[in-house]
């Protein structure tokens, strides 16, 4: 993981494609769609897999910055190919309180989507997206799957699109 | 490995009047840190800085700011506080020190206790405290690191650029002398 080189990663979508739309289960009963979120800028962040340790210090990072998210009215969702219990025990054990979407069946379908899925792993990459208020992509990012890309891509992202304040 | 374009560089420059430092600003290379009271890596890079002061000595100049993860370490936010309620009575490293040494303890008994044990005025600590007169200035911390990429905790910063190697003692100590020359 450590040995992977920048050409190994996937290109994400471009800026200006259209977000692919998706519905992924949030809870055993519940799912969401990215629909849902038209006129409000989401971010999306694909990682890996729950319980890993780069995953959990980024995962943590945006719950802190969840506040400077909302000054832009921005809708923070994070997506991985595990399953809702799963999400549901790791969000709790890390008090993540922004949706976790299982990617899990059809296996990395979203991923897959975004340009954003590692077949021989079987998971996603660690990948960024903002998306603004019309569903178009803004902003995309692929970062080394060992590295954790913080949050400073995401917030200038954000500024760039001038939903702030009010 | 850093592939974006924001990424790497100290956004907010280290100012005298602002920054906790220790040395002075005609060393040979800057040291910044931010780091969390209570992330046990915070904890074990703590002896690794004081080693690095003690072999580099003057050449050195190291700085403090603060990233408190506080959706992992509950405590972290009101170390930070007391550290900072510390400094407004001049003795910000000695809590600092006293909070690195004292990692699993950091409850407001606790935090009360060091401003005991540093001499400090203890009700005005205890107010500050209270009333969280230092939490933006901790927010400012948080965020400046943030849009400097600071992704995690302890995250380094050799004369304005990120330090993405290991910060064992070894490595830290190599850059820093690298940086130095």
């Amino acid at each position: 993981m450590t040995n992977t080189t920048v050409d190994d990663l996937a290109a994400p979508l471009a800026p200006g494609t259209k977000a692919p739309e998706f519905e992924l289960p949030l809870t055993p009963d519940r799912t969401v769609s990215l629909a849902e979120f038209r006129g409000q800028p989401v971010i999306l962040a694909f990682y890996p897999a729950d319980w890993s340790p780069v995953c959990s210090d980024q995962m943590a990072l945006y719950q802190e910055l969840l506040p400077e998210f909302q000054k832009f009215k921005a809708e923070l969702l994070g997506i991985s190919v595990d399953g809702v219990w799963c999400h549901l025990a790791f969000a709790k054990d890390r008090n993540l309180r922004f949706p976790l979407l299982a990617d899990f069946e059809p296996k990395g379908e979203a991923a897959r989507s975004y340009q954003v899925y590692r077949a021989e792993e079987g998971t996603s990459e660690r990948a960024l997206y903002v998306i603004d208020t019309a569903g178009i992509v803004r902003w995309s990012y692929v970062s080394p799957v060992g590295v954790n890309p913080g949050a400073d891509g995401i917030l200038h992202a954000l500024e760039s699109l001038g939903t702030e304040g009010g | 490995m850093s592939t974006s374009r924001w990424d790497a560089v100290l956004t907010v420059p280290v100012t005298e009047n602002r920054d906790h430092i220790q040395g002075t600003a005609d060393a040979a290379v800057t040291l910044v840190e931010y780091g969390d009271y209570e992330c046990p890596y915070c904890g074990a890079a703590y002896p690794i800085i004081k080693e690095v002061q003690s072999r580099m000595g003057a050449r050195l100049r190291f700085v403090f700011r603060n990233f408190p993860i506080t959706t992992s370490h509950p405590h972290a936010e009101q170390a930070a506080e007391a550290a900072e309620a510390a400094a407004s009575q001049g003795r910000f490293w000695e809590m600092h020190d006293l909070l690195y040494e004292n990692q699993r303890h950091l409850g407001e008994q606790d935090l009360s206790g060091y401003a005991e044990q540093l001499g400090l005025d203890v009700e005005s600590f205890g107010n500050q405290l209270a009333e969280h007169v230092y939490a933006a200035r901790v927010h400012e911390d948080f965020m400046s690191g943030v849009r400097s990429g600071v992704n995690g905790t302890p995250t380094f910063y050799i004369d304005g650029v990120r330090h993405d190697d290991s910060y064992d003692i070894e490595t830290l100590l190599a850059a820093l002398e690298r940086a130095a020359a």
